[in-house]
């Protein structure tokens, strides 16, 4: 364990923390953020009304809706001269979700993340190299910064480049890996193309995050990078990467309960649900300062489990990500809502929101393909000009979700609608199973 | 003296083009002329009909996306070069061609060029007046 005193912390101990982490997070909102302050006193709540941890259910829920409504710092609760860092993810009509740090919640992320890797098995001795992307995602930094306070020989390739990053991983001598768990398997392949035996090198572990895998794929990742592979969970909102991490027992993911208070809910009508029970995970940091999130709603659906674990980890576990409660997709690690493609759809003007998206995995990528029903009004009789209608559309979704996509134009209702509703989305990735 | 053609996208699935026909046959509507042209994922289907209103009405009716589309009908002397000329005379008039066609007539002495090109009026107006013998739509329709 990297912290054992907070990580192995005996329950009541945490509670009592978590609670003091929690009034301290609630009077900062309060007293920084008109929106929080508005939404506690529509709900008839102040600070002073927080006696037990168990008052929580009292809060109002943030949504990924109030953080666009607030873009782009509207929700910040420190001074911007206190804001060092600014990450950004998709949301669902175009608009970026912004995300801010301190210093010292830069201090708590690294911390979380060099818990993260201790508990996937990793140390100073560890050579890392981190294929997530850099930049406005959280997933390349996050990783980063986790790695540099473990001690660990830090390699950041970022994204892309994949021989150059088989190349590195050979010369290096790399040890760990840590990327999205789809582009591993495909540098397992890209591996194989080349010739190179990746269980003959030093390989020995992957930290995989950023878009939901299921057991299978775990031991096709494992059986084909010679690798024991560590599911990792986070959201750019409540941090980024290292919000929940396996331990080598792997049997769900342990949160980080100190600074993120894990709620499962009944989607439907907010209630919390007990542990054991599926629903939708929320959370609530306790120690941020420049973007604390009272009660989010990730949108995804898991467990909560509090029984002991056998590594010593006194934490609740999650189970790994069961799916969506919304449409949203994740494809090659960035966040993808179809009301995005449609809303580029619309603004082209030519092009009639009758669409489809089919997402499949080829050659262990995602592929993405936007099918298009042609109208009369965008039909024209002439090779040239459907194919620039086409380049037109791609070039425009491209630019919007920052993702490769194939348009494929269709015949008009050849898009299968189920009582009269289009169906938007074919995922034939298979994500959520075991 | 342009003339109508009926453009039908097609996505590229077996049996599309045999239901198309089959809709202008129970219409009772005669196909003169057609011509494919198609990618990887779908096609454009090219027809000269003898009541283009009629065949556009039926076939949206069955749900197919369908245009009319401005093209001219050239009669070419079915004989060595005689295309050839044609192409010269328009090159000359600086008539930029989008794509284009052939079908042959009733009478077999002369053959029947479809051409779509880029501005069909000016085309038209540049040909009127010269060797190149434009066919109106009641000559096309039924030639
Ligand atoms: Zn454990």
């Amino acid at each position: 364990m990297w912290s054992p005193e907070y990580e192995g912390m005996a329950a009541e101990r945490r509670r009592e923390l978590q609670f003091k982490r929690l009034k301290a997070t609630v009077e900062r909102v309060y007293n920084r953020v008109a929106f929080y302050r508005k939404k506690m006193e529509q709900a008839g709540i102040t600070p002073a009304d927080l006696r037990s941890l168990d008052d929580l259910k009292y809060l109002p829920f943030t949504t990924k809706e109030d953080l666009r409504l607030n873009y782009p710092f509207g929700l910040f609760a420190a001074e911007l001269d206190e804001v060092v860092r600014i990450h950004a993810s998709s949301g669902t009509t175009g608009k970026m979700t912004v995300v801010g740090y301190t210093k010292n919640d830069l201090g708590v992320w690294s911390e979380v993340m060099a818990r993260s890797i201790t508990s996937a098995g990793g140390g100073r001795h560890d050579r890392i190299q981190i294929a997530y992307g850099y930049g406005l995602f959280t997933g390349g930094l996050g990783a980063h910064y986790g790695a540099e306070l473990v001690g660990a020989m830090v390699v950041p390739t970022s994204g892309g480049n994949t021989k150059r990053q088989l190349q590195v991983m050979r010369d290096f001598g790399v040890t760990i890996l840590a990327c999205t768990p789809s582009y591993a398997l495909y540098m397992a392949e890209t591996a194989r193309e080349e010739g190179l035996d990746l269980h003959a090198l030093p390989l020995r572990v992957g930290i995989f995050g950023a878009e939901p895998w299921s057991e299978q794929m775990r031991q096709r990742i494992e059986a084909e990078l010679g690798i024991k592979a560590y599911d990792i969970y986070g959201l750019s909102e409540i941090i980024g990467p290292g919000v929940a991490i396996e331990c080598a027992e792997q049997n769900g993911l342990h949160i980080m309960e100190d600074h993120f208070l894990p709620e499962v809910i009944d989607p439907a009508t907010g209630r919390p649900l007990a542990d054991g029970e599926k629903g939708e995970l929320v959370f609530t940091t306790l120690t941020k300062e420049a973007f604390p999130l009272i009660r989010y709603r990730t949108r995804d659906l898991s467990i909560l489990y509090a029984e002991a674990c056998a590594c010593g980890r006194t934490t609740k576990r999650m189970h790994r990500i069961l799916g969506r409660t919304d449409d949203m997709l994740i494809i090659r690690g960035v966040n993808v809502f179809p009301s995005q493609i449609e809303s580029v759809l619309l603004e082209n003007g030519d092009a009639t929101p009758h669409y489809q998206l089919v997402v499949d995995r080829k050659g262990n990528l995602d592929d993405l393909e936007v099918r298009v029903e042609v109208s009369e009004e965008m039909f024209a009789s002439e090779i040239r000009k459907l194919e620039a209608l086409e380049a037109n559309i791609k070039r425009k979704i491209e630019s919007a979700l920052g993702i490769n996509v194939r348009v494929k134009l269709v015949e008009p209702k050849s898009i299968p609608r189920s009582e009269g509703k289009a169906v938007r989305v074919v995922d034939r990735r298979n994500l959520y199973n075991g | 003296m342009k003339v109508k053609q009926i453009s039908v996208f097609l996505e590229n699935k077996s049996g599309r083009l045999a239901q198309v026909t089959k809709i202008l046959g129970d219409n009772r509507i005669n196909i003169r002329a057609l011509a494919i042209a198609d990618t990887a994922d779908y096609g454009i289907l090219r027809l000269i009909v003898n009541d283009p209103a009629k065949a556009v009405a039926v076939l949206r009716a069955e749900g197919l996306t369908v245009r009319e589309t401005e093209v001219i009908a050239v009669e070419v002397p079915d004989q060595p070069g005689g295309l050839a000329a044609v192409l010269q005379e328009l090159d000359a008039k600086g008539i930029n061609i989008e794509y284009m066609y052939a079908f042959v007539g009733k009478t077999a002495a002369n053959a029947i060029v479809i051409f779509r090109v880029e501005e069909t009026d000016r085309a038209v107006a540049l040909l009127e007046n010269s060797r190149v013998k434009l066919l109106p739509e009641s000559e096309l329709y039924h030639y």
